[in-house]
């Protein structure tokens, strides 16, 4: 491979009608393209010379075939000279700052030292058209400037002063042109401009370069007929138009008539170029479509560079919808069947595999069921050719493959694929997993590796890669399999855990102390894959009991011991431990959970305690085998017991509804008589604050405190019977204030932290009266979402929803647009072997990786060293 | 009596030195690199002006950091390009 080169410098610049001409190997005349026969007219468009597409034939300047020949430029003789639209800006700066007599920059070499600098120090600025003063006299040869006004697209003119009315006289191209000329090349540098490359009468066309017909190729369609490429089209019109100028010209058309055709020429180049152009209707095809041409190739999402240079499309992936299955491993995929049996992976024949893949081959481009033994699409033989497999000629290529073939076989159980869920925003967006073929249309994954990918079942879609290579397999496996990627980089905890239903079911499962009898204790279990029951826990009349905690213990390693507070731990100023009412101090000593319930703080995702420890102490792959029991477990967990939510588990009684009615009241009470408080001038204001936000601020905390009341009230009714308090409790979903707005009260709707104070004047709503300062003039709900809003409050909390919504959209946006820039700005680092961060280029961006050469991935969520983990390890109690 | 602010005094700033030729060379040996690999801070730099460290001078700057109490890094002073 040859040795990758530095680029030393690149140079910009236009080019000449020379170097034009020099590189052209044709010029074009002639607007047809194809004769009759459908040969290429000579000095046409489609010219031989230009390059070939068609196969068969040759080019007539390097003689290669249509596949091998890049293509050359050839080139039109514009008549009149025309302005290129991308140049326009560059043209009005030069006419405003020269003299239209001299081509002299219009100041003196001191007031342009004063903007660019000295000679030996040129910091300044460059010339621009703000230091020149409109209509000034040249300092060089003295002639008086006239305004130049410029209109999009293309047209330039000079207002000129005639008996005391202003004129506008038009610049032709060719005027332009001359000016451009007469600019010397000192007084271009100032202006940034380098005369050696860019000389500024090369942007008004005199000649116009024909792209070779390799990037505007014709098609051929169904019906025979050739279809043009854009380009061509736009072509053809510059030639015709360029020809009948041509004519008129010599032919001594009137003045008018030139003048016309000449526009028509600069519109035909203008849309060209860019069919885009403000001021300037867009070219059309037949169909009314608008043309896509020259810059429309390169700008935008489609463009050349984000579409097809930036823009990479592979091989050997298919995407589909993903459903959860439980029931799986975290570190599977279950694959369709029919995408198993269109992606393959290439085997080598060897004397060891030769029986294995004859076997393979019989079987052919469709394997019967999803446990059958996988089959082949292609046998690639030792001199590369493609033997497609069908049913007529599966044995006779079996008997013909040996050492030295290639088979593609079919994707089968536990081969390697890599997994992916755009927006790709972190490393475990794309993980390894292992196939498990399966019936089915959709791509199936256990519900704990969701976190990392943001994955649901909405309808998302995921995509599935195979790699081609031992060594693309070997890295994946090594590097990024599901199991190596539990621990998030982000903050050195697990990111995969039990979400949702998991949370729930194993709340459920080990909350307080339930007895199992042998049955149960083995439908909760069987899917885990045990080997022995644990002896019993007690045998009341000869039957055997195992406890819940006992039941959750058997999936836990033997050597684990730790202790912490679980998601449903009150924070109390004195903690009870043992003694805890809530049950929510978990300890569990060798490897038996003692007491406590397990939940989100245990084993969710991005906290998950257990799913850490295990890790640290005993390494991925026992923390991927307690990942899988416990999802199974709690699993069977929520379905021993049933769970389900419903509107009537909203419902109080009547005493927590007329508390709640009381305290409402008491509320609205409160608040008025704040109000009359403030309204004579009595209220203290607070320091630093008006009266008026005193006010404020006060009423939003009467009603604050209102609503967490109804929520206590509602909640006292509520107990752990109620699905909705477990998941709040347990740390599934939900909070209790979602609780509280179910059943209790919505609460005081806010737009930007402030009760609503827009719409009529003075007034929120028609409804109120003119300076209610109330409760409900301002947007306090205190219905609840099962007892239902009235008007005025549905509509209060239709302000509030918004705002949420208009929030989150606009800071996906910009933090997207962030991250997006962050990412280019470090994408290439590296931390290399010495510890420092290095650039692609060796160069040192920090001395010591986060300054203390920590992996965050290995730090226990941070600290470099898990002081708690390991001594809780060893002395088997709390620290 | 002067009035001017020396930026160094500030506790946001963190402390810049100087380092002698020796240093110098040691550092380039330690991380097998050459001074255009260093980072580079502008010679009209507030705190590089303080400690009047001139263009092609390497700095170090003592920080106190987050993750490891107290962070070195090393910086090539150089002349501002022109625009």
């Amino acid at each position: 491979m040859p040795s990758p080169k530095r680029i030393g410098q690149i140079e910009f610049g236009l080019l000449s009608p020379k170097e034009i001409r020099e590189m052209s190997v044709r010029k074009i005349i002639w607007a047809d393209t194809y004769d009759d026969d459908g040969f290429p007219y000579p000095q046409g468009l489609m010219d031989l010379n230009l390059g070939v597409i068609d196969p068969g034939l040759r080019c007539k300047t390097c003689d290669q075939k249509a596949s091998e020949c890049p293509g050359h430029f050839g080139h039109i003789e514009l008549a009149k000279p025309v302005i290129h639209v991308g140049y326009t800006r560059l043209i009005r700066k030069l006419l405003r700052v020269t003299c239209r007599a001299c081509g002299r920059v219009l100041l003196s070499p001191e007031e342009v030292e004063k903007v660019v600098g000295t000679e030996d120090d040129q910091t300044g600025d460059l010339l621009s058209e703000k230091d020149v003063k409109k209509e000034r006299v040249c300092p060089h040869c003295g002639e008086q400037q006239l305004k130049i006004n410029f209109e999009k697209p293309t047209t330039f003119s000079e207002v000129m002063v005639e008996d005391g009315k202003k004129v506008e006289h038009k610049l032709t191209p060719a005027d332009i042109r001359a000016r451009m000329e007469k600019i010397p090349n000192e007084d271009l540098i100032p202006l940034g401009i380098n005369p050696d490359v860019a000389r500024p009468e090369w942007t008004i066309l005199t000649v116009l370069p024909v792209p070779p017909v390799t990037m505007r190729p014709s098609i051929i369609l169904e019906n025979g007929q050739r279809s043009e490429d854009d380009l061509t089209h736009k072509l053809v019109d510059i030639i015709r138009i360029n020809q009948r100028f041509k004519e008129n010209q010599d032919a001594g058309a009137p003045q008018l008539i030139i003048e016309d055709l000449w526009e028509l020429l600069q519109y035909h180049v203008t849309t060209y170029l860019d069919n885009e152009v403000a001021g300037c209707p867009p070219a059309r095809h037949r169909s009314g479509r608008p043309l896509k041409t020259l810059s429309q190739r390169l700008k935008g999402k489609d463009g050349r560079f984000r579409g097809s240079l930036s823009g990479k499309r592979v091989n050997f992936s298919s995407r589909t919808v993903i459903s959860p299955d439980p029931n799986l491993s975290v570190a599977q995929v279950g694959v369709p069947r029919a995408v198993a049996n269109e992606m393959t992976i290439p085997v080598r024949v060897t004397a060891y595999n030769i029986e294995e893949l004859r076997q393979i081959v019989r079987t052919g481009p469709e394997r019967p069921d999803v446990n059958a033994p996988c089959g082949a699409n292609y046998v690639i033989r030792p001199d590369n050719r493609r033997l497609r497999l069908g049913a007529d000629n599966l044995d006779t290529v079996a008997d013909m493959i040996e050492p030295g073939y290639t088979v593609e076989r079919h994707l089968r159980d536990n081969d390697v694929v890599l997994f992916n869920r755009q927006p790709s925003l972190h490393r475990m967006s794309i993980m390894a997993h292992r196939v498990k073929v399966m019936e089915g249309r959709t791509f199936r994954l256990n519900p704990a590796v969701c976190p990392p990918y943001n994955a649901d079942f909405d309808g998302d879609e995921m995509n599935m890669h195979v790699p081609q290579t031992e060594e693309a397999r070997a890295e994946a496996t090594i590097l990024i399999a599901v199991q190596e990627n539990i621990l998030s980089p982000r903050f050195g905890g697990p990111i995969i855990g039990g979400i949702h239903d998991h949370v729930s079911g194993i709340f459920m499962l080990t909350h307080e102390l339930r007895w199992f009898k042998k049955e149960d204790a083995l439908y909760l279990l069987r899917y885990t894959g045990i080997e022995h029951m644990p002896p019993p826990g007690k045998v009341e009349n000869g039957i055997e009991y195992w406890s819940n905690k006992q039941v959750f213990s058997v999936i836990l390693p033997e050597s684990l011991n730790m202790v912490f507070k679980a998601t449903s731990c009150q924070n109390c100023d004195v903690c009870q431990k043992e003694k805890c009412d809530r049950d929510a101090y978990v300890r569990i000593i060798d490897g038996q959970l003692q007491m406590g319930t397990i939940d989100k703080k245990a084993i969710g995702a991005f906290d998950g305690q257990i799913v850490n420890r295990i890790i640290r102490q005993q390494g991925m792959k026992r923390a991927t085998k307690f990942i899988d029991d416990f999802t199974k477990l709690s699993i069977r967990g929520i379905m021993l017991d049933g769970f389900s939510f419903g509107i009537d588990d909203e419902d109080l009684s009547k005493t927590e509804y007329g508390q709640i009615d009381e305290v409402l009241k008491n509320a609205a009470l409160d608040v008025d008589r704040r109000i009359k408080i403030y309204e004579d001038g009595q209220l203290e204001p607070m320091p630093g604050r008006t009266i008026e936000e005193t006010l404020e601020m006060q009423i939003m905390q009467v009603l604050g405190k209102a609503r967490d009341l109804t929520g206590q009230i509602a909640g006292r009714h509520l107990g752990l019977g109620n699905s909705a308090v477990v998941m709040a409790v347990s740390g599934a979903r939900g909070s209790m204030l979602n609780l509280t707005q179910m059943a209790g009260c919505i609460g005081q709707q806010s737009v930007r932290g402030e009760r609503i104070v827009r719409g009529y004047d003075d007034r929120t709503l028609p409804h109120f009266k003119k300076g209610d300062r109330g409760s409900d003039a301002h947007g306090f709900i205190q219905h609840s979402y099962k007892g239902g809003l009235n008007p005025t409050e549905f509509f209060f909390h239709a302000i509030g929803g918004r705002e949420g919504l208009v929030d989150t959209a606009v800071r996906t946006s910009q933090s997207g647009y962030l991250q997006r820039r962050m990412i280019n700005a470090l994408q290439d680092l590296k931390v290399a072997y010495d510890g420092t961060v290095r650039s692609t280029g060796g160069r040192i961006i920090q001395f010591e990786y986060g300054e203390d050469g920590t992996d965050p991935t290995k730090s226990a969520f941070g600290d470099p060293v898990d002081v708690k983990g390991i001594v809780e390890a060893i002395l088997k109690e709390e620290v | 009596m002067s009035t001017k602010l020396n930026v160094l005094d500030h506790v946001m700033v963190p402390d810049h030195k100087i380092m002698s030729e020796e240093e110098v060379s040691e550092l380039l040996t330690r991380y097998n690199i050459t001074t255009e690999q260093l980072p580079k801070i502008y010679h009209d730099d507030p705190a590089v002006k303080t400690i009047s460290a001139e263009a092609d001078d390497v700095i170090r700057i003592i920080r106190a950091s987050h993750t490891a109490g107290r962070a070195e890094a090393y910086r090539l002073v150089v002349k501002r390009p022109k625009k």
